[in-house]
């Protein structure tokens, strides 16, 4: 039946990718990569390599990381992914000082403003809280585990952020939704009122960012499979401004790369002054900029930057003061890659702040090797090797592999009507009796 | 937007539909057989509007909305709004004893089941055409209103909302397609108005049982006393005006309600 091979070929393919992630450090101490269940931390005051060690009775990763955040102060990293563990590192030392067990797989994280808490996301949609400390350890912590604070229904949460005032956690879905929820003083009793709704997206949302006027008022920023970035007045709910990003990338592609499915936003990244945000656009090989004016609540495209011919950004991240805008490229679990290290790509762009970079006439390149910080020391550490010409090949099949991976998770499936009714009709749930 | 006729004959069930029938005739409920339950879990296959000011209206109340198609967005503060909704309206009992009591409130039914919205939707056709200036008031819409309550109402919008009858799950792996739960619950919250009135019946009592300790622990709603409930007209019909209320009725069974007041979270 061309019903069964169809499922065949699903299953077969079951095998999920996870994209590298990059995050970097509020105040530019240092930068972490993920890349499967690897964590590869440089520490850009030292110049040094990290070596991370663990203090809190968890196992290490054991497979794909999916979600990495620094606090909004810097003080704390969390490292969450698809074997249901959550760790939590002070970035001081990077010594992991707490690992919580999920029931579920994690697909987000987040750390609340204060410090004080974690909240992960599942495949499920249900948000779950764990106060921060050492499980076990300390008086009063008697039992850690996380507690469900609150949920999207059945739906997959793709990304979620705290407001900068901390006031408010956003979460975003596969089901088009970005939910704003008021976290409360006490979040462990359940984040029960929601703010708002931020709806306009046509296909699943893969990422969300605040994004903040320097005296204050902040709003969101989301990107989603609809290649559009839009500009949100989260308090209210309200749409303020749309970009599509197809026509623009369009001009710059081959034809057949155009379809909708393909030029999905995989990660957005704003500048620290709102004025700018850089977009990562699946099968765009570079980084497309746009200008941000929170005053007008426009959101304007600016230009691209086009990389290297393969280099396709899977996650952005932003140092300040520096104004570097890291950008790194990988998969886990590539099937040809076994037992060779885990490859990813990085590329740093500098300015990455409003300036030189905005204005019309410049245009904008990334680091070569030799410039960025650090140089071979930090690309050696982050990418797990030097050698160019081995990479160009590995990322090809990555390039290939997450675009699969992306759509399978996050796309609905569109069955024809002949092929409902024939499911319907060949159902094996029926009681049978004898 | 609301899904044309195309789906009546799908299926394996009956082949005729209501569309042959003489305006003001009642559709006959043996044409619109269908499963007693369908899955919430499921990825959705029909049109759900992207946010509210998409839900249009004038499709729904043509009488509330003569300039047809834009209204709906214009003018918002006039426009009328959907004050009441039915989760999970089955054929629409309630919907039609309420419209009468509340001849100047719009009111929709939501329902998962094509066949069940098929009929409901005839059948208020067919109320409005021999009822002229009735029924022009309630209207149905086939969505999961699991999933997608927020793309309906905006917030803050409504003031009742009912749930009547709904699917017990039995198992535990199945509970959280329960249509009242602590999650669920934030939802309902956010689109009704502080003062707004939750209405939750069954004849499961374990999952009576669940309904009222949820909404009791949800700090969002709080429990109405005794008295008030006897004051209001929409209790009775909560067990009286339902296929499914009529049913427990016959065969003498218990119902189990739980009605619930909205209230605003400012003690802390």
């Amino acid at each position: 039946m061309e019903d069964t091979a169809v499922e065949e070929a699903e299953a077969s393919g079951a095998a999920e990718f996870a994209p590298a992630l990059v995050a970097a450090h509020p105040l530019g101490h240092s930068v972490a990569v993920a890349v499967g269940p690897e964590l590869r931390v440089f520490d850009l005051k030292a110049g040094s390599v990290v070596s991370l060690s663990d203090d809190s009775g968890g196992g290490s990763h054991s497979d794909a990381i999916r979600a990495i955040s620094f606090s909004a102060n810097g003080v704390l990293f969390a490292s969450a992914g698809d074997d249901k563990l959550v760790k939590v590192w002070r970035t001081d030392s990077w010594c992991c000082i707490q690992t919580i067990t999920s029931e579920k797989r994690v697909s987000a994280v987040a750390i609340s403003n204060d410090g004080m808490h974690i909240t992960l996301a599942d495949k499920f949609g249900l948000i779950w809280l764990v106060t921060v400390g050492q499980s076990g350890g300390g008086l009063g912590s008697t039992d850690n585990k996380p507690v469900s604070i609150f949920g999207h229904y059945c739906s997959i949460i793709t990304s979620m952020k705290f407001s900068p005032d901390g006031l408010f956690i956003a979460t975003a879905d596969r089901d088009f939704k970005i939910r704003v929820t008021l976290f409360p003083k006490k979040p462990l009793r359940g984040a029960h009122e929601i703010q708002s709704f931020c709806l306009g997206h046509t296909e699943f949302v893969s990422c969300i960012a605040f994004t903040c006027l320097s005296e204050g008022s902040s709003f969101l920023l989301s990107g989603g499979g609809d290649s559009t970035v839009r500009l949100w007045d989260y308090i209210n709910g309200c749409l303020l401004d749309t970009c599509q990003v197809r026509d623009k990338v369009g001009e710059l592609l081959e034809p057949n790369e155009t379809e909708d499915s393909n030029l999905a936003i995989a990660d957005i990244c704003p500048t620290n002054d709102g004025s700018l945000v850089a977009v990562a656009i699946q099968s765009f090989n570079g980084v497309m900029l746009l200008a941000c004016d929170l005053v007008a609540k426009k959101l304007s495209f600016l230009k691209v930057i086009t990389m290297e011919k393969c280099y396709i950004p899977t996650s952005l991240a932003s140092s300040f003061p520096a104004g570097l805008l890291w950008t790194v490229m990988g998969a886990s679990n590539m099937p040809n890659q076994a037992g060779s290290q885990l490859l990813t790509r990085l590329n740093i762009i500098p300015h990455f702040k409003n300036g030189i970079l905005a204005s019309s006439d410049h245009v904008p390149t990334v680091l070569v090797d030799s410039e960025v910080p650090h140089g071979e020391k930090l690309l050696l550490a982050l990418q797990g090797s030097l050698d160019i010409a081995k990479q160009e090949e590995v990322l090809a099949s990555v390039l290939a592999a997450l675009k699969v991976s992306m759509h399978k998770m996050l796309v609905k499936k569109h069955y024809s009507e002949e092929r409902r009714e024939h499911r319907k009709r060949v159902r094996n749930d029926k009681k049978i009796k004898k | 937007m609301t899904r044309g006729d195309g789906a009546n004959g799908g299926g394996g069930g009956g082949g005729g539909s209501g569309q042959h029938q003489g305006a003001g005739k009642l559709p006959r409920k043996r044409f619109y057989r269908a499963r007693a339950h369908s899955n919430p879990l499921s990825d959705s296959h029909f049109p759900i509007p992207i946010s509210p000011d998409e839900f249009d209206l004038s499709q729904h109340y043509p009488r509330y909305f003569p300039d047809g198609e834009g209204e709906s967005r214009d003018g918002d503060a006039a426009a009328p709004r959907i004050r009441f909704a039915d989760v999970g309206c089955g054929f629409g009992g309630l919907l039609v004893g309420l419209s009468t009591l509340f001849p100047d409130t719009l009111m929709i039914g939501m329902e998962l089941r094509d066949k069940v919205t098929e009929y409901v939707k005839e059948r208020i056709l067919a109320l409005r055409a021999s009822n002229p200036g009735k029924y022009d008031n309630i209207s149905v819409v086939r969505t999961n209103s699991m999933k997608y309550i927020p793309n309906y109402f905006r917030r803050a919008q409504l003031s009742k909302m009912f749930f009547l009858f709904p699917d017990p799950h039995f198992k535990e792996k199945n509970h959280r397609r329960r249509v009242i739960s602590m999650q669920l619950l934030d939802e309902y919250a956010y689109v009704m108005e502080v003062g707004g009135i939750i209405y939750t019946i069954t004849d499961v009592e374990e999952l009576g049982e669940w309904m009222r300790s949820c909404l009791e622990k949800h700090p969002l709603f709080e429990v109405i006393p005794e008295e008030l409930l006897k004051a209001d007209p929409v209790v009775k019909l909560l067990s009286t005006a339902t296929e499914e209320g009529k049913k427990v009725a016959r065969n003498g069974g218990q119902t189990f309600q739980a009605i619930f007041r909205r209230i605003s979270l400012q003690k802390e």
